[in-house]
C-alpha cells in the first residue's frame, strides 16, 4: 500500500469553469502516493475548487485528471477518497457518535459489517480526540470540536486518498500540532494520500511536498526545502511571495 | 490522539447499491427527529387540534363537519411532510452534509427513500391519531372504511414529501422553505374542492383544479365519506395522487446533484 512513487492524483491541462470565470486555468500537476501534499495560496486563488475537482463534486472540469488511475468521479473512486469540505459537514442534532455511525453505514452496509462499522467509529472518535464527547450532540460543540467530527467522518473505511479543505483553520496551536501529527500517522502507517489545503503558509513546513497556487494557476511545485533552495529564501512565505514578483514580472515584460 | 495501526481485518467499503444504506438513512432521519421533541409533539398534535377545533366551529351542521373533517385529514398530513421535508432536506443541501453524502457511496434513490420511509412513518403515526380522533372522539361519519382514509393519508403524506424535496432545490434558505408553502400548498387548497364544490367553480379554475394532485386526494377522501365499498372512481384518486407522488420523488431525485458549479 504504501507506494511512495506512485501518483495518486495526476492533474494535465486541468480546467474549471464556474458561471463566466476561468477558475482553474490549465493546470498540470500531481499528488504521490503516501505523502502528504499541501496546497497553499491565497483565499480565493482555486483551492476549494481544485479539490471538489478531486473528489468529483466539482461541475465543468475539463482536461485530464485521474486518482488512482480513474477518472475524477468515477463510481468506483467513491469509498476510496475521504473528503473534509471547509465548513464541518455533519449533522448538528445528531451526536458525535451518532453522526459517525451513519455515514459508517453509508460506507459499510449490512448487518454482517456490524462489529467493522463499531470499531471504524471507535477508531476514528480516537483518531481525533474526541472521546469524552463522542455523546454529545454535534451542535453544541465548538467550532474547533465540530470540524473534528467532520475530519472523523472522513476517517471512516480507511480512504486511500484524503482531500481535506482547511482543516485546522481556527484552531489553537496545540489542536493544530496534534492534527498534523495524525496526519503524518495517516500517510506513514496507513499509507494514506493527503492533500490538504492551508492559507497558512508555517504550515507549510509539515507537508511532504506542496502546490503554490495563485488565481488559478500553479506557482510552484516541489518539497518544502527545494522550494527553499531554489527561491534562496528562509521560509515556504518569502519563497511564495519571491514567486509571486516574479510571475509578475514576467506579465509585465511581455506586455 | 492515539495510534493504533491499521486493523488490517477491516473490511475496506465497496460501492455496492442496498438497502440498508435506504433503512440507515431512514434510522438516521428519525433519530434527528428524537432530539427535537417539540417538533414531533407539534407534527402529531397540530392536526388533532385543528379538528377538534372544526368539531365545535361546526357544532350545529355536523354534516359539514363529515365532509371538510375528512378532507382535512387528508390535507394535514400533505402539509405537513411537505414543510418538514423541504426544510429537512434544505438544511442537509446548505450544511454539506449532501455534497458530502453524495461523494460517498450513497445512491440518491437511497437518501429519498430513506426520507420517504422515515416521514411515511411519522405520517402514519399521525393519520392514526388524527383519524382516531375524528371517528371515535369527535363523531366525523364515514360510510367507507377507515382503513381507506390511511390509505388516501399516507398517499397524501408522500405526495407532500415529495413535493417539499423538489421545492427545497429552488429555496436558498429557511426563510424562503416556508414562503414556498403558501405558494404551492394553498391554491391547492383553495382549489381542491374543500370551500366550494369543484364542478361549480369558474371553467378556468375547474380546469385547472383538475390538474393539482390535491383536488384528486380531497375526492378519494369524500369516496370513503359517502361509499361503501372500493368505486372506481376512488381507485382513480388514490392512482393520481401515487402516480404525481412518484413523479415529483424522480424530478426531487433530479435536483439532487453529484457535481455542482
Amino acid at each position: 500500500m504504501m507506494n511512495f512513487s506512485g501518483v495518486a492524483v495526476l492533474a494535465r491541462g486541468l480546467t474549471v469553469v464556474r458561471g463566466d470565470r476561468t477558475v482553474l486555468r490549465g493546470l498540470d500537476f500531481s499528488v504521490l502516493s503516501g505523502r502528504i501534499t499541501g496546497l497553499l495560496g491565497p483565499s480565493g486563488c482555486g483551492k476549494s475548487t481544485l479539490m471538489r475537482a478531486v473528489v468529483g463534486t466539482q461541475a465543468k472540469v475539463g482536461g485530464t485528471l485521474e486518482i488512482l488511475g480513474r477518472p475524477a468521479g468515477a463510481t468506483e473512486l467513491r469509498p476510496r477518497i475521504g473528503y473534509v469540505t471547509q465548513a464541518p459537514s455533519v449533522y448538528d442534532d445528531l451526536t458525535v457518535r451518532q453522526n459517525l455511525e451513519y455515514f459508517a453505514a453509508v460506507l459499510l452496509p449490512g448487518r454482517r459489517n456490524r462489529d467493522a462499522r463499531r470499531e471504524y467509529v471507535t477508531r476514528a472518535i480516537e483518531d481525533v480526540d474526541l472521546a469524552s464527547h463522542a455523546d454529545s450532540l454535534a451542535g453544541r460543540l465548538s467550532g474547533g470540536q465540530r470540524s473534528r467530527v467532520s475530519l472523523a467522518v472522513a476517517l471512516l473505511g480507511t480512504p486511500e486518498v484524503l482531500v481535506l479543505d482547511e482543516p485546522t483553520v481556527g484552531l489553537d496551536p496545540v489542536l493544530r500540532r496534534d492534527l498534523w501529527d495524525l496526519f503524518h500517522r495517516l500517510a506513514g502507517e496507513r499509507g494514506a494520500t493527503i492533500l490538504v489545503s492551508s492559507h497558512v503558509m508555517d504550515e507549510a513546513e509539515r507537508c511532504h511536498r506542496l502546490l503554490l497556487m495563485r488565481e488559478g494557476e500553479i506557482l510552484a511545485e516541489d518539497a518544502p526545502d527545494d522550494l527553499r533552495v531554489r527561491t534562496r529564501s528562509e521560509t515556504v512565505e518569502q519563497a511564495f511571495l519571491r514567486l509571486v514578483d516574479e510571475a509578475d514580472a514576467l506579465q509585465e515584460s511581455r506586455r | 490522539m492515539s495510534s493504533q495501526p491499521t486493523p488490517a481485518t477491516l473490511p475496506r467499503p465497496a460501492f455496492a447499491p442496498s438497502v440498508s444504506r435506504t433503512l440507515a438513512t431512514a434510522a438516521r432521519v428519525l433519530r434527528q427527529l428524537r432530539h427535537d421533541p417539540r417538533s414531533i409533539a407539534l407534527m402529531l398534535l397540530v392536526p388533532c387540534v385543528m379538528l377538534f377545533l372544526l368539531r365545535f366551529v361546526f357544532d350545529g351542521s355536523p354534516g359539514t363537519f363529515d365532509s371538510i373533517g375528512a378532507s382535512l385529514l387528508g390535507i394535514f398530513p400533505l402539509i405537513t411532510m411537505f414543510l418538514v421535508t423541504s426544510i429537512a432536506t434544505l438544511r442537509e443541501r446548505t450544511s454539506g452534509t449532501l455534497e458530502r453524502l453524495l461523494a460517498m457511496p450513497l445512491g440518491k434513490a437511497d437518501l429519498i427513500a430513506g426520507y420517504a420511509l422515515a416521514f411515511g412513518l411519522v405520517a402514519v403515526i399521525q393519520s392514526l391519531l388524527a383519524t382516531g380522533l375524528a371517528l371515535w372522539g369527535l363523531g366525523l361519519d364515514i360510510v367507507g372504511s377507515p382503513w381507506l382514509l390511511l390509505l388516501v393519508a399516507l398517499l397524501d403524506a408522500l405526495l407532500g414529501t415529495a413535493l417539499g424535496l423538489f421545492i427545497s432545490a429552488f429555496a436558498a434558505s429557511e426563510f424562503q422553505a416556508v414562503q414556498f408553502m403558501p405558494a404551492v400548498i394553498f391554491p391547492q387548497l383553495l382549489l381542491c374542492g374543500l370551500f366550494a364544490p369543484r364542478d361549480t367553480m369558474q371553467p378556468v379554475l375547474e380546469a385547472i383544479s383538475d390538474v393539482l394532485p390535491m383536488s384528486y386526494a380531497v375526492d378519494a377522501m369524500s369516496e370513503v365519506l359517502r361509499h361503501p365499498d372500493v368505486t372506481g372512481d376512488f381507485v382513480r384518486d388514490v392512482l393520481v395522487v401515487a402516480v404525481c407522488a412518484l413523479v415529483v420523488l424522480a424530478l426531487g431525485a433530479a435536483t439532487l446533484r453529484r457535481r455542482t458549479a
